[in-house]
C-alpha cells in the first residue's frame, strides 16, 4: 500500500506544478502579445504597414567591451575570425525570412556568435506539429506569432543583439525596402514564390542570399547573387509546375535535416559578414541524411541572360510571384476542385449512413505509412498510387470486398463506395478513376469522396481521431 | 557504331519517387549507330525506367523546370546540357529542387 500512497501523492504535486505552468504560460503570452501589439504599432506611417519604418544605422564599434571578449572568447581565439571579425559581426544586419525549422537553428547560431541585428520575417504562428523541428519555439507559445516567439527565445540567449521581428508575410511591396536595411539575406522559407520574391529583392538590392531548403532527408543550400556569381533565376529561370512541388505537410521532414542545413546556412552567413567568404558562390551543397552524404555540385556562372541580374533585365522591379508561379506563398496544403457537388459528400452526411448502417465500403487511399498512424477501422485501404497504375491483386481484391457487400444488399443498381484521404484531395483523384472504370469491373458502383477527409472528420465528427 | 554505355543514373530531391524510391541506378546503354547524348538518354529512361507520369520529370524532350542534371557533379550547363556526350562510367544525377523550410 506504501506504493499506493506515493502514486497519490505524487499526481497531487503533478497537479500542483501543471497549475504553475499554466500560470507562468499566461503571464509569458500576456507578454508576447503585448510586444507583438507593440511592434505592430510602431509599422504605422511605414510604407507597408506590416513592418516598421526605416531602421537607425548599426552604432560603429571601435573595440570590444569586457564582457564581449569573455562571452566570444572561445571564437575570438581563432586567426580566422579574431577581434577584427566579431567587430564586423556587431556592425552586420541579417534578415532572416522564415522563422521554421532552417530559420530556428539559423538565427540561434547567429546570435549566439553576436551578430549585430537580426530581422525575423515569419506570417505564420507556432503549431504543434512545428515544434520536432522549430527548436527555438516551444509549448507554451504555440499561437503565437513565429517571428515575435523566435525573438523572445533569441533574447534570453543573447540579449545584447538587436531583434526586429516582422509578424507578416514578405510581399513584393514591402520587400524591397526591407531587404535594402540588411546587409545579408537568409532564405529559409517554405515555398516557391517566396524564393523568387526574395531573389529578385536581393538581386534588386544587391544584397548577397544565403538560400536554404529541406524536405524528408535531403537538404541543398546556395549563395546567390555573391561576388559575380549566378542568382537563383540563372538557375532556374521559369518555376517549377505546382503540382510538381511538395511542402513538409504532404512530404514529412525529418527535423534534424533542416537543423543541419540552418546551422550550414549560419555558417555562411557568418563567413560572409567576417569577411572569411562563402565557400558556396557557385556551389550547391546537397545533403542525403539517409546515406549520410555531403555532394558539392559546381554550377553554371551568372547568365548574361537572367531575366533578373543578366545584362538586359526584364525584371527592374518586384513582381506577383504568385501569378508567377501559380501557386500561394505559403506552404499549406492546396485544396484541390476535382469533382462536382453530386460525386461528394459530407462528413456529416457520411455520419448519417454510418449510423444507419447503409451498406456500403469506405476505401482509404492514403499512403501505407499514414495508415499506420491513424485510420477508420471499417474501412478497406489501397493506395492511391496502386488505383492510379491498375495493380491487378488491388483492383482484385477491391472487386470482392464489393461484391461481397454487395451480397447483404436486394440488388442495389449501384453500389456506393465512399473514397477517403487525409484531406479530401486524393480521393477525389481516385473517385475519378473509379468512375472510368469499365462496368463490368465491380458491376455498377457509385464512387463518391468525403469532403475535407479524415482531417475534417477529426475537427466535425470525432475529436478523438488524431489529427497529423 | 557507338559502343554501348554503362552509366550510374541517380535521383534524389524527391525526384526517385517517380522511379519507385530507387535512388541509383546502374544502367548499360545498348550500342546505337549514334553516339549517346543526354538527349537520347532521356528518351530511353522515359521508355525503360520512368512507367508513371512522365509529365512530371519531363517537358517536351528536356526536363521539367525545377530539375537540376548534373554530370559528374557539375551542372549540365557547364557541359553542353541535352548535347553533352556520355562516356562510359559517367555519373548522371538527376535532382528535385526543395522548397521546403
Amino acid at each position: 500500500m506504501a506504493g499506493g500512497a506515493e502514486a497519490a501523492w505524487l499526481s497531487v504535486e503533478i497537479e500542483q506544478r501543471e497549475r504553475e505552468l499554466r500560470g507562468l504560460r499566461e503571464q509569458l503570452a500576456a507578454v508576447l502579445a503585448e510586444e507583438h501589439g507593440g511592434a505592430a504599432q510602431q509599422g504605422a506611417g511605414a510604407v507597408d504597414a506590416d513592418f516598421p519604418a526605416k531602421l537607425p544605422p548599426l552604432p560603429a564599434q571601435a573595440a570590444l567591451s569586457p564582457a564581449d571578449i569573455l562571452r566570444y572568447s572561445r571564437q575570438l581565439v581563432l586567426p580566422e575570425l579574431g577581434v577584427r571579425g566579431q567587430l564586423l559581426l556587431a556592425r552586420s544586419s541579417v534578415l532572416v525570412v522564415g522563422c521554421g525549422g532552417l530559420g530556428c537553428p539559423l538565427a540561434q547560431y547567429l546570435a549566439a556568435a553576436g551578430v549585430g541585428r537580426l530581422g525575423l520575417v515569419d506570417h505564420d504562428v507556432v503549431e504543434t506539429s512545428n515544434l520536432h523541428r522549430q527548436v527555438l519555439h516551444g509549448e507554451a507559445r504555440r499561437g503565437f506569432p513565429k517571428a515575435a516567439s523566435a525573438a523572445a527565445a533569441l533574447r534570453q540567449l543573447n540579449s545584447t543583439v538587436q531583434y526586429v521581428p516582422y509578424c507578416g508575410a514578405l510581399t513584393p511591396r514591402s520587400a524591397l525596402q526591407l531587404v535594402q536595411q540588411y546587409d545579408v539575406v537568409a532564405d529559409c522559407s517554405d515555398n516557391v514564390p517566396t524564393r523568387y520574391l526574395v531573389n529578385d529583392a536581393c538581386v534588386l538590392a544587391g544584397k548577397p542570399l544565403v538560400s536554404g531548403s529541406a524536405l524528408r532527408l535531403e537538404g541543398q543550400l546556395v549563395v546567390y547573387n555573391y561576388h559575380g556569381g549566378p542568382c537563383y533565376r540563372c538557375l532556374f529561370p521559369k518555376p517549377p509546375p505546382p503540382e510538381t512541388v511538395t511542402n513538409c505537410a504532404d512530404g514529412g521532414v525529418l527535423g534534424v535535416v533542416p537543423g543541419i542545413m540552418g546551422c550550414i546556412q549560419a555558417l555562411e552567413v557568418l563567413k560572409i559578414i567576417s569577411g572569411m567568404g562563402s565557400s558556396f558562390n557557385q556551389f550547391m551543397l546537397m545533403f542525403d541524411a539517409q546515406e549520410g552524404r555531403f555532394r558539392n555540385i559546381k554550377l553554371r556562372p551568372k547568365k548574361s541572360d537572367c531575366a533578373v541580374c543578366g545584362d538586359n533585365p526584364s525584371v527592374t522591379c518586384l513582381q506577383d510571384y504568385e501569378a508567377f508561379c501559380g501557386s500561394s506563398a505559403t506552404d499549406k496544403c492546396r485544396t484541390l476542385h476535382l469533382l462536382s457537388s453530386k460525386d461528394r459528400i459530407s462528413v456529416e452526411e457520411y455520419k448519417k449512413l454510418l449510423d444507419e448502417q447503409v451498406p456500403h465500403v469506405l476505401l482509404d487511399v492514403r499512403p501505407k505509412v499514414e495508415v499506420n498512424i491513424c485510420r477508420l477501422e471499417h474501412a478497406v485501404h489501397i493506395p492511391l498510387s496502386k488505383l492510379e497504375e491498375k495493380d491487378e491483386e488491388c483492383m482484385e481484391y477491391l472487386e470482392k470486398i464489393i461484391f461481397e457487400e454487395k451480397q447483404r444488399t436486394d440488388g442495389q443498381t449501384s453500389f456506393p463506395v465512399y473514397v477517403v484521404c487525409k484531406l479530401g484531395n486524393d480521393s477525389q483523384k481516385a473517385v475519378r478513376i473509379l468512375q472510368e472504370l469499365p462496368v463490368k469491373e465491380f458491376g455498377p458502383v457509385l464512387a463518391k469522396d468525403i469532403k475535407g477527409g479524415l482531417m475534417t472528420w477529426a475537427s466535425r465528427i470525432d475529436p478523438t481521431f488524431p489529427q497529423y | 557504331m557507338a559502343a554501348p554505355v554503362s552509366l550510374q543514373v541517380e535521383f534524389g530531391g524527391g525526384a526517385e519517387l517517380l522511379f519507385d524510391g530507387v535512388k541509383k541506378h546502374q544502367v548499360t546503354l545498348p550500342s546505337q549507330p549514334e553516339p549517346w547524348d543526354i538527349r537520347n538518354l532521356l528518351k530511353w529512361i522515359k521508355q525503360n525506367l520512368l512507367k508513371e507520369r512522365p509529365e512530371l520529370f519531363m517537358q517536351g524532350e528536356s526536363v521539367r523546370p525545377g530539375i537540376l542534371v548534373l554530370i559528374n557533379d557539375a551542372d549540365w550547363e557547364l557541359m553542353g546540357e541535352l548535347d553533352y556526350k556520355l562516356q562510359d562510367q559517367d555519373n548522371v544525377l538527376f535532382i528535385s529542387t526543395l522548397h521546403g523550410g
